[in-house]
């Protein structure tokens, strides 16, 4: 396919990426609900949004700060989150790592599960496509789709206030984040690290600062990495 | 009440925290890999960390003063088994809200 433009890439990756605003629209909106119940403003929700664009660390962090834990804990706890985004990273350096340093901020600002996944599978699927081609393809993704995160938090903190107790929204983070974790548990080693986590986390509750958290996380990172290698090798034996 | 200082300093730290996670391989460490053990531990922070911080609000949530609650206690269970099956976050989220209503109606 020679005859692939950047153009035509572009708007291959606009299309792609459109079913995920299915996705990334409820869960922006639910940001914005969440938020103002928590008290902030809509340029407050706003902001929050713009700046990190990473959901479940926006959750993350919003929750901890309800609980009045120290922000240091908050920001360590909602960075753990998001390590999987140096896992992007890494893995998209060989395909976009050449360009200007200029082309690879934004590409990095723009790097949410929904573009790294599109264009991972993309890139290793067409070898033959050029850098421009793959930017392209790579912002084409994010056309919609971060206008749309942006736009969607807005609507949720306007509705937010509206919203009575009955409707028991205080339980909507935990649902989001349970709707994240079950497509994730790919392998039984997801699956061990998810039960080990939750496990450790019910365990350590009691420890000053949410650290109980953070030994939770890194306990099951391990718990997943070990996991992980005993069944590759008992699969190559 | 979440103190304004605390907010900002939230925000901006996670911005610039998230930016630099993104950045750290594209920008700086150029086309070198990572050794294996790194990546094999990078693989299930989602799974080792979201767990942790959901358990104890399903468990204990603030709503009912921290009382196990039977409604709370089936929406997980449901957005659960859900998201597991259909590998679709919107339909395990739905179902989720679905048995959560329904278990406050009923209970």
């Amino acid at each position: 396919m020679a005859t692939t433009t950047k153009k035509s890439v572009y708007f291959q990756g606009m299309r792609d990426g459109a079913p995920f605003l299915l996705v990334v629209g409820p869960f922006a909106l639910l940001f914005g609900v969440v938020a103002t119940e928590a008290g902030l403003n809509v340029y407050e929700t706003l902001a929050f949004s713009i700046v990190v664009i990473a959901g479940a660390a926006q959750f993350t962090a919003l929750q901890l700060l309800t609980e009045n834990v120290p922000t240091v804990i908050v920001l360590a706890s909602a960075l753990a989150v998001n390590l999987r985004m140096a896992m992007y990273s890494a893995s998209l350096t060989p395909y976009i790592g050449a360009a200007p340093i200029g082309w690879r901020a934004l590409a990095a600002y723009f790097t949410i599960d929904q573009s790294y996944a599109l264009s991972i599978v993309k890139f290793e699927n067409e070898p033959y496509l050029t850098l421009a081609q793959r930017y392209a393809y790579f912002f084409g993704i994010v056309t919609l789709m971060i206008p749309g995160w942006y736009a969607m938090t807005v609507v949720g903190a306007l509705v937010g206030k509206s919203i009575p107790p009955e409707y028991a929204l205080d339980f909507a983070v935990p649902i989001t984040f349970i709707a994240m974790i079950a497509p994730a548990l790919r392998s039984v080693a997801h699956v061990a690290a998810a039960m080990v986590s939750v496990m450790l986390a019910l365990c350590f509750t009691w420890v000053p600062y949410n650290l109980g958290l953070l030994i939770a996380a890194f306990g099951a990172m391990m718990i997943g990495a070990r996991v992980e290698l005993i069944m590759t090798r008992k699969a190559a034996l | 009440m979440i103190d304004r200082v605390d907010l900002w300093i939230v925000i901006i730290g996670l911005g610039l925290g998230s930016f630099g996670l993104r950045f750290v391989f594209t920008g700086i460490i150029g086309d070198r890999t990572l050794p294996e053990w790194v990546l094999r531990h990078l693989r299930y922070t989602a799974v080792a960390v979201l767990p942790a911080l959901v358990a104890p609000l399903v468990v204990w949530p603030s709503a009912t003063n921290g009382d196990l609650d039977p409604a709370r206690l089936l929406a997980a269970a449901a957005a659960l088994i859900v998201g597991y099956v259909s590998r679709n976050i919107l339909a395990s989220i739905l179902s989720g809200a679905a048995v959560l209503y329904l278990g406050l109606y009923l209970f």
